[in-house]
């Protein structure tokens, strides 16, 4: 910890309010670390999850996602720092945790060479219930998702969206107040992801506090009332969507310059640089009367410009307007 | 941890087993040509003063308990990779109920082949004339043979990165009997061998096997097999117990 060389009082407001009818947070997690060997994976998360909430936890591959959730999941003990998760202190509460919450993981658990049914029918008994509660649970559960015609097939038989939904399904057996989603829609096909958001947002719906990682800003402005940006082991930007991409801008107009003239003097207005195919970008919120007007103003007569393409923030716009604190560098060369 | 959890999951194994074709058939047709490849083709060239089949036939029973509790070793190490004992532990359920489901799988799946072998042996001219105790006390030694050998493949699923290593490994383990007097009498091995073949664990087993199944007097070796086997038993659940949790930790 470097130490506090600005002794100047934290002036970020009055001290908050004693706790007076707020609901405890679903998770308050400060300063957890965790590394494997050399590697830092985490190096001091602060989360604080509002109970009800879809929390998304947004980065790249390798920025911590995973780790964290594992973490939070009392699946992976952190080296340090302390959360409460559920309401229960993660460390010395460990059982009292897992009671509460489910992991959906990035590769689904379920046992290929069982039906969809066993499998449900299987994670109900162990969650307790007895064999005839199990089976009205599976049933239950396997009309919700869609999968009752193919409840007595083989998982092995079943498409990348009815494993994830089945999957989905058996984190939920235990109804869990806390629902963890690790990369729920990763690999799947656009159709299949729209109907896995579908249930998330059911599920949201009933109260279920959900906490799922993802590397796609699209997927987490759907669904997340709150998104943490994590960059290499560190919450970089935390709040609403609409906040987070007000500090990005929604969209890019990418602008292909007929000459390397035209290139240069419009570099220093651009957020994104590809001189070797003379295309700058450049933030815009994407309606036609601002693309317009930006035509307009960048190249008045009408020449420099040959043609444009727009498109939605990728990931990469975020992190970029996130993590770089010095403007991009201009390009110096031009001939 | 409540019999429950225990009894789902043996269940689950026990289906999954069912439903590798794949497994299922080698576990049943390799234990059928090992015994018509001893008694056939080595048979004749051995001489130990016996029918080779009322000779040979207790060491395929443990040459086979042996590969058939090996393939523990796979199930345990495929388990390990999936999502699967993620979700079981968010569940609280540690590693002793995961591992005895697959542990109680492996027993049952080898009794049967084991009873297949038997059969085959008896079809070929295999003449057993045990006492009632003495079919007893054999079975129980098969078992308690079974239980250690499952348990140590299942450390050594949980030792390896990859169901194929695991695999490797556990093959290892069902070469005990080779030299051991399962399927030639340890004397015509090399003398420097003698030391370890008299003293592995499998000789005493194939000696009290075959005593009790021919109604002779086996004596102590039953006791020495069954120690033998509590040891095994003892030191690999240990350590299954021990490298769960280093893999999960």
């Amino acid at each position: 910890m470097p130490a506090n060389e600005a002794t100047a009082p934290v002036s970020s407001g009055a001290p908050a309010p004693a706790t007076g009818a707020a609901p405890t947070p679903a998770i308050e997690a400060t300063g957890l670390t965790k590394s494997h060997g050399t590697q830092h994976v985490l190096k001091g998360v602060d989360l604080t999850v509002p109970d009800g909430s879809v929390f998304a936890l947004l980065g790249p591959n390798g920025a911590g996602k995973t780790t964290a959730v594992r973490v939070l999941a009392t699946l992976t003990a952190p080296d340090a720092g302390t959360a409460r998760v559920a309401g229960h202190d993660l460390r010395t509460a460990r059982s009292e945790v897992r009671a509460a919450i489910s992991l959906t993981g990035q590769f689904a658990a379920l046992d290929e060479r069982q039906t969809g049914a066993e499998n449900l029918r299987m994670m109900a008994r162990l969650g307790g219930l007895r064999r005839p509660a199990a089976r009205r649970r599976a049933d239950g559960l396997l009309d919700q998702f869609g999968l009752s015609d193919a409840a007595n097939r083989l998982v092995a038989t079943y498409s990348g969206g009815m494993r994830r939904r089945l999957d989905l399904a058996a984190g939920l057996v235990g109804s869990p107040s806390l629902l963890f989603l690790d990369e729920p829609t990763t690999g799947l096909d656009p159709r299949s992801r729209r109907t896995l958001w579908d249930a998330v947002r059911a599920l949201s719906a009933t109260g279920t506090t959900i906490l799922l990682t993802t590397q796609y800003l699209e997927e987490a402005d759907q669904l997340a009332d709150r998104i943490a940006v994590l960059d290499s082991g560190r919450v970089i930007a935390e709040g609403t969507p609409a906040a987070l991409k007000s500090r990005v801008a929604d969209h890019r107009l990418d602008l292909t310059l007929a000459t390397p003239a035209a290139y240069a003097a419009l570099a220093p207005r651009a957020v994104h640089h590809s001189p070797e195919t003379l295309t700058l970008g450049l933030p815009t919120d994407g309606t036609a009367p601002h693309i317009r007007a930006l035509l307009d103003t960048l190249d008045p007569t009408r020449t420099t410009v040959t043609s444009f393409t727009v498109h939605t923030a990728t990931l990469d716009d975020v992190f970029l307007a996130l993590t770089s604190a010095s403007p991009v560098p201009e390009p110096t060369h031009v001939p | 941890m409540s019999p429950d959890t225990t009894l789902t999951l043996t269940a689950r194994s026990i289906r999954l087993s069912r439903r590798n074709g794949e497994a299922l058939l080698t576990a049943l047709i390799l234990p059928v040509l090992l015994m018509l490849l001893f008694v056939h083709f080595f048979g004749g060239a051995i001489n130990t003063g016996t029918d080779y089949v009322t000779y040979v036939t207790p060491g395929v029973l443990v040459l086979c308990a042996g590969f058939g509790a090996a393939s523990t070793a796979t199930t345990v190490s495929e388990d390990m990779k999936s999502g699967l004992i993620d979700r079981f532990r968010s569940l609280d359920i540690g590693p002793t109920p995961i591992l005895t489901g697959h542990v109680a799988a492996s027993v049952l799946r080898n009794t049967l082949s084991t009873a297949l072998v038997l059969t085959l042996a008896v079809a070929i001219g295999f003449r057993p004339s045990p006492t009632p105790l003495g079919v007893l006390a054999a079975t129980a030694l098969l078992l308690a043979y079974l239980l250690a050998l499952s348990w140590l493949s299942a450390a050594v699923g949980l030792l390896t990165r990859t169901p194929e290593a695991a695999g490797g490994y556990a093959f290892f383990i069902s070469f005990l009997p080779y030299p051991s007097s399962a399927f030639v009498p340890t004397r015509t091995m090399p003398s420097w061998l003698h030391p370890f073949a008299d003293h592995q664990p499998v000789t005493p087993l194939i000696e009290s096997l075959r005593a009790l199944l021919l109604g002779q007097d086996a004596g102590t070796a039953p006791w020495v097999a069954l120690a033998w086997c509590a040891g095994i038993l003892a030191v690999a659940a240990g350590a299954a117990g021990a490298l769960f949790r280093w893999r999960t930790g």
